[in-house]
Formats: C-alpha cells, sequence, structure tokens
C-alpha cells in the first residue's frame, strides 16, 4: 500500500511543504514536517521539498514497457463533417512536442465522409491520418468511437494522445483511458515533453483555478490528456507538407451502441454558445436591470462579440443561464473579455481568467477585477458604454 | 428503479484566498462541503424516484469525515447512504476513483441508474462519471442538462454540447453526469435531517469490495501530481482614469485596434 513518509534525519524544518498542502494537512512541530493521516498522498509536498525529506512509496507491480510506445496522436472531432477548429490547434502542439523528441504526429480522424480533411490534417502538422469511414460515424457516439480509437492506439502504440476538451473529448477519453488501463489528465492548458524521462509533463489549472497542477503518467502508456481549446496555436496550412493517408476499417461489432442520438437541436439563430467567441461582453449586477443588457447587446453586435454574464444577474433573472461565466457556469477564453459591473469574486474569476485580454469597466476602484484585468476603467458604464458605441459607430462611417 | 448517486467531499474553493506576500494558498479554515454539482445529481435521482417509486442510495469515496456529505445528501432526501473508506484508497486519481467506485455499485447488485455530478470542484476533471461507465462496461450520456424520461428500461435525455442539444437514448443500467441546467436542488427537510442523524452508515474497506491494493489509490493511479504552483496573476494591468468622454476614446482604441491598425 502506497505510504507517505518524513525523513527525520533529512527534514530540515524549512516549513516549505506546509503551504504546498492544497489540503492543508502538513504541519511543523519540533522543526519537523509532520503530516497527518488526512493526507490524501496527492504529491505536491514531495515535489516542494528541497531536501528530499517527503517520500511517498507507491507499489507498482505490473510495469508496462513504455519504449514500445512513439508518436503523438490527435483525435480529431467533427460535426456534420466539418473539423473543429480545436483539432487544428492540437495538431500544431503535436507538431510542437513531435519535434521536440522527433516522433510522429498521427491523426484518427473518424467520420461518414472524409472529404478533403485527410489532406488538411496533414498540411496542419499531421504525419499520418487514420481514417474510419462509416455512416454511423456521422455524429460522435460514445461506445463506436471508444472501440475504434481504443484498438487505433493498440495497434499503432503512440506515446501521447490528445483530444480537445470539448464534450465530445471528455466524454471519450476517459472511457478509453480506462479501457486501457492509462492515465488522463483534464482540461491541460500546457503540454511539455521532459528531455530526460520523455514524460509529458501535463500542467492544468485546477481547485477552480486557485493553483496550477503539473502532472505526469510515468509507468503506462499512452499518456492521454485532454486540451483546453483555444489555449494551444494551429500552425499555418503547409499545402507543401507531405503525409500519409491509412484507412482504419471498423472490425465486426465496432459500431454496436447502447445509446442513439434521436436528434440534435442545433441553437437557435442569436442563441449563441459563449464558449466559442472571439470577444465576450459581459455583464454583472452593476448593469442594474434587463432592459440594460441591451448596452451590452448594442456593443457586442457592433463587435461581433457575444453576451457573457455573471452569476448574480443570471440569478437576478436578467439574462439566461446559458450566458453565465465562472465556476457553476461556462469557462471561456476569448481573444478579449468585457466585464462590465462584474466584481470579479473568484467564481467568476475561474471562468475567464485564462482570457488573453480582459478589459473591466466598473466604478469601484477597490474591485477585484481590477487586481487580475489587463486593462481596467475605473467608471460609470452607463456613462462609458453608450460613449465607446457612440465612437465606433463614428470611426467605422 | 435504484439509483446510485456519487458525490464527494471537497474544500470549498470559494473560501481558498492567495496570500498576497507569499504567492501561495492560504486554506487554514477552508470548510469542506458537498460538491455543489453533486447537489443537481442528487435532485435529479430524487425526482425520478418520487415519480417512479424505488429507493436513491448515495455514495461517497473517502477519508471516514466524508461521511458528513452523505448525511447532507440524506437530509435532502436520500434513502440509503454507503462510505466508501480504506487507507488503502487514499490518493486515487480518476482511474483508481472510478474503478473503486464501480466495484462498490457491482456489490450493492441492483442498480439501474448511476447518477455522478459533471465535475468535482477540486479537481475539476469531470472524468469519474465516464470512467465508472467504462468500468461497469455501461453505456453513459455526459453533460445532461435534461431527463426527458426514464421508461421501458431506457433513459432518455439531452446532452448540452458545443452549438447545440443532442437528444439520446440509452439503454437502462447506464450512468449519467448531470450539468446545472437539469434542475433546482431541494433544500434539507426537517424529517430528511432527523434520519440523517439516526441513519447507520455502513462502511465498505477494500476487502468488502474484493478489490487489489495495486488497483486501488496511489498505487492503482497510473497519473500523479508532480508540482503544483500558483498561478500568475496580471497585477501589472493597465488603469485608465478620466472623463466618461476620455475613457470611452481609450476603450474604443482598444476594441478597434487591429481594425483600425
Ligand atoms: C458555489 C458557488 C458557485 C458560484 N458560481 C458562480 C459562477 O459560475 N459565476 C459567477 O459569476 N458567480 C458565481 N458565484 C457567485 C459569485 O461569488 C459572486 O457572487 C458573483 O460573481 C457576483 O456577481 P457580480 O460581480 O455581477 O456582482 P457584484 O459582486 O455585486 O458586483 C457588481 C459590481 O458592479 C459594479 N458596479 C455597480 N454599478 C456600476 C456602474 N453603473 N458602472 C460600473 N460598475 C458598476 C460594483 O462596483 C461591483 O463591483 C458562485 C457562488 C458560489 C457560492
Ligand atoms: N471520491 C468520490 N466519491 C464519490 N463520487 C465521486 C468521487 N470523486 C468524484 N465523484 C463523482 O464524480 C463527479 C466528477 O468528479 P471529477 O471527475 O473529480 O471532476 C463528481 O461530481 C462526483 O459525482
Amino acid at each position: 500500500m502506497a505510504s507517505i513518509e518524513v525523513r527525520k534525519d533529512t527534514c530540515v524544518g524549512c516549513g516549505a511543504c506546509v503551504p504546498a498542502c492544497p489540503y492543508g494537512v502538513i504541519s511543523m512541530e519540533d522543526g519537523l514536517a509532520i503530516i497527518s493521516d488526512e493526507c490524501y498522498l496527492c504529491g505536491a509536498c514531495e515535489s516542494s521539498c528541497s531536501f528530499g525529506a517527503i517520500i511517498i512509496r507507491q507499489d507498482k507491480s505490473e510495469k508496462v514497457d513504455i519504449s514500445e510506445y512513439s508518436g503523438i496522436m490527435v483525435l480529431a472531432e467533427q460535426r456534420d463533417r466539418v473539423v473543429d477548429h480545436s483539432t487544428l490547434e492540437l495538431l500544431g502542439e503535436a507538431r510542437r512536442l513531435a519535434d521536440s523528441c522527433g516522433q510522429e504526429v498521427l491523426a484518427a480522424l473518424l467520420t461518414s465522409d472524409c472529404g478533403d480533411w485527410p489532406a488538411r490534417l496533414v498540411e496542419h502538422g499531421a504525419d499520418r491520418v487514420l481514417v474510419t469511414s462509416a455512416a454511423e460515424l456521422t455524429h460522435f457516439r460514445t461506445e463506436p468511437f471508444t472501440q475504434i480509437v481504443s484498438r487505433m492506439i493498440e495497434e499503432m502504440r503512440p506515446a501521447v494522445v490528445l483530444a480537445a476538451a470539448t464534450t465530445t473529448g471528455r466524454d471519450l477519453m476517459p472511457r478509453i483511458a480506462k479501457n486501457l488501463n492509462t492515465g488522463l489528465t483534464a482540461d491541460c492548458t500546457e503540454l511539455v515533453i521532459d528531455g530526460e524521462s520523455g514524460n509529458l509533463m501535463q500542467t492544468r489549472p485546477a481547485f477552480g483555478g486557485n493553483i496550477m497542477a503539473t502532472i505526469v503518467c510515468a509507468d503506462t502508456r499512452p499518456q492521454m490528456a485532454t486540451v483546453r481549446p483555444r489555449v494551444m496555436k494551429a500552425l499555418e496550412p503547409d499545402p507543401a507538407r507531405a503525409g500519409e493517408v491509412v484507412e482504419f476499417p471498423a472490425a465486426h461489432g465496432e459500431l454496436d451502441s447502447r445509446t442513439e442520438i434521436l436528434e440534435f437541436l442545433p441553437l437557435e439563430e442569436g442563441e449563441v454558445d459563449i464558449t466559442e467567441s472571439d470577444i465576450i461582453v459581459s455583464g454583472g449586477r452593476g448593469v442594474k436591470d434587463s432592459t440594460n443588457f441591451a448596452l451590452l447587446e448594442e456593443l457586442a453586435g457592433l463587435l461581433d462579440a457575444s453576451v457573457g454574464a455573471s452569476r448574480a444577474s443570471v440569478d437576478a433573472g436578467w439574462i439566461p443561464y446559458p450566458h453565465q461565466v465562472g465556476q457553476t457556469g461556462k469557462t471561456v477564453n476569448p481573444k478579449t473579455y468585457i466585464a462590465c459591473g462584474i466584481s470579479g469574486a473568484i467564481q467568476h474569476r475561474v471562468g475567464m481568467q485564462s482570457s488573453d485580454r480582459i478589459i473591466a469597466i466598473n466604478k469601484d476602484e477597490t474591485a477585484p477585477i481590477f487586481e487580475f484585468c489587463h486593462e481596467g476603467f475605473i467608471g460609470d458604464l452607463f456613462e462609458i458604454l453608450p460613449l465607446v458605441i457612440k465612437e465606433i459607430k463614428k470611426r467605422r462611417s | 428503479m435504484r439509483i446510485a448517486v456519487a458525490v464527494k467531499q471537497v474544500p470549498d474553493t470559494a473560501e481558498v484566498r492567495i496570500d498576497p506576500e507569499r504567492g501561495t494558498l492560504i486554506r487554514e479554515g477552508v470548510p469542506s462541503i458537498l460538491n455543489p454539482f453533486d447537489e443537481y445529481a442528487l435532485e435529479e435521482a430524487f425526482r425520478w424516484r418520487d415519480e417512479l417509486g424505488g429507493t436513491v442510495v448515495v455514495i461517497t469515496m473517502g477519508p471516514p469525515w466524508a461521511e458528513s456529505v452523505l448525511r447532507e445528501a440524506v437530509a435532502m432526501g436520500a434513502d440509503e447512504a454507503l462510505l466508501i473508506s480504506d487507507r488503502a484508497f487514499a490518493g486515487a486519481d480518476t482511474w483508481a476513483t472510478s474503478h473503486t467506485l464501480a466495484a462498490a455499485v457491482t456489490k450493492l447488485g441492483d442498480v439501474d441508474l448511476v447518477i455522478t455530478g459533471k465535475q468535482a470542484i477540486d479537481g475539476d476533471t469531470a472524468q469519474t462519471g465516464p470512467s465508472i461507465a467504462a468500468s461497469l462496461d455501461w453505456p453513459q450520456i455526459t453533460f445532461v442538462g435534461k431527463v426527458r424520461s426514464i421508461e421501458d428500461g431506457h433513459i432518455l435525455a439531452e446532452r448540452y454540447v458545443e452549438g447545440g442539444i443532442e437528444v439520446v437514448r440509452s439503454s437502462l443500467p447506464a450512468v449519467v453526469t448531470i450539468l446545472k441546467d437539469a434542475n433546482t436542488p431541494r433544500l434539507p427537510s426537517l424529517r430528511g435531517k432527523m434520519k440523517a442523524r439516526k441513519l447507520e452508515i455502513p462502511t465498505w474497506g477494500i476487502d468488502d469490495l474484493g478489490l487489489d491494493p495495486a488497483e486501488t489509490g496511489l498505487d492503482g493511479s497510473p497519473t500523479r501530481v508532480v508540482t503544483i504552483s500558483t498561478p500568475e496573476t496580471s497585477s501589472d494591468g493597465e488603469m485608465h482614469r478620466g472623463t466618461p468622454e476620455e475613457l470611452a476614446a481609450v476603450l474604443a482604441d482598444l476594441l478597434l485596434g487591429e481594425e483600425e491598425s
């Protein structure tokens, strides 16, 4: 059974492990770190100790021969035969990782009709594209995708498998990882291959974005990760890139499923999925009532943006829940997030802090949002927004 | 109909503050709570039990004091509670957690539906639900914003996905992960609170589940956290003051920046 131990002869009592523990179960007594039984064995303290005084022992029975695995595999995501932009971002990232360790990039495309996508995936960085075509693969369905991708992985033995942290990736990847008895790291924002060990260092926000955790999967393969959309950069398509397209037909029974999709109801005209917008104009309690949201909508219309909201304005009924950003709403990372009359409470912050640029308008100089925004405007949104709208219209005409 | 709901005790991340001097987390006095997303999982189970009859059993894997979230769930309306607790389960990642929870569901025997929250607010992975489904080899419907019906051995639900809603039908038994959109959780009732106080909660350890220590806890976890750091915060943001006209001009510059250059 796994255990944790503080080596009394090595611990110097520096106390560095105390704040490192996310569960707060380490204390210092007589110049020695004491770890209580409440320890979750998460490992944060072990890495914080510069003296090697904290040791976690793990019993690993069977070892997988990790040297048999090589290459970075990207699972392409498509809806109605159109590949999602997140896939191209992953290919860019996979290319960078593969070049850093001299490996190849594989893309897996499951679809009813691949069109010219295999060639386009090559242009975006893939060396080989595995294509499974079948009418049953028009839409993502958990079981057929799990079975086919699992067999692809068993046959190709990639060292790394990446999918986007979308509802598809987050449905599919845990199922595959569990079946293949390997690790999966959720919603990563940074990936690096460690030159020495060859392990993928997977960094991701956790604890509501309060901490960044770096996770490795050292003893099993492949190392699987879902990656937050819009964080990685896609490559410019290069028509000169060469790559191979390999048919990977579904085997008997692999297309069977105990779930069926009866229908897909696309968002109605005017309804937008805020997670897919480049710009979000978001309103909080400072907007004061639902009619004032028209001001935000007007600005959003000019900027081709969508409208977001804090929980306070959703709870007040000014705007429906699909617009809510934050811990119990959506996580967004647009290029620009404009927070109007939002205080920046931690639950809101965790849903938008990875935006490239955060602009805040708030009349309270001490609002927490000003502690982490990139551009802060201290003032009344009812005065500023109409003038901005006017100014944008004037400059454009 | 027997519905099992998996719930987790988590530190209230909302209460976590960052020490500005040292850049570390202040965790002192951070209370442990029932994972907020799991309240929606519980409510969905209660709704269908109330409609179809049957029982709701709430399960958690955690340290002995995680029992408090089970009592909270019972106060809200759960019929039975089960604590999965053993030193050998400590340090579990989602692989080992789901493996252990699936073993508990199998031992319970007559479960038709497992409901989990969308994600836990400490790990934020959303992986445990689908991994339980994989362990049990049951079908799954994730990111469910609405359960439309449960009848004839099937569940019909709406998955809220990028760009729209997928209406999915699955045979039972199945695993469902629930979004906040699905319902409004009920508050604990007086009767529930009385029941919660009195209820004997069984604890199952590794021997009860017949698991090998190599497949549970840290030993059974393929992933490991190697470092934890606090994210950089951009305290160097640019602050703008002035008349509304001045501010509007600067803001328009920022917003139109790329367009104009
Ligand atoms: C478990 C849990 C989950 C939660 N999940 C979420 C979540 O997902 N998303 C979320 O947003 N919140 C969430 N919250 C709530 C969160 O803690 C805050 O209460 C909420 O974000 C506050 O919203 P707000 O900033 O709009 O309102 P307030 O905090 O009231 O802030 C309003 C701001 O507007 C400013 N203002 C007022 N009038 C004007 C004006 N005329 N011009 C300019 N500025 C003005 C004020 O100075 C103030 O800073 C959650 C809470 C809990 C406990
Ligand atoms: N230790 C646990 N015990 C019971 N249920 C859990 C546990 N961990 C996670 N879950 C369930 O799985 C969901 C997703 O958790 P996570 O994968 O950690 O984000 C939670 O909302 C719970 O319903």
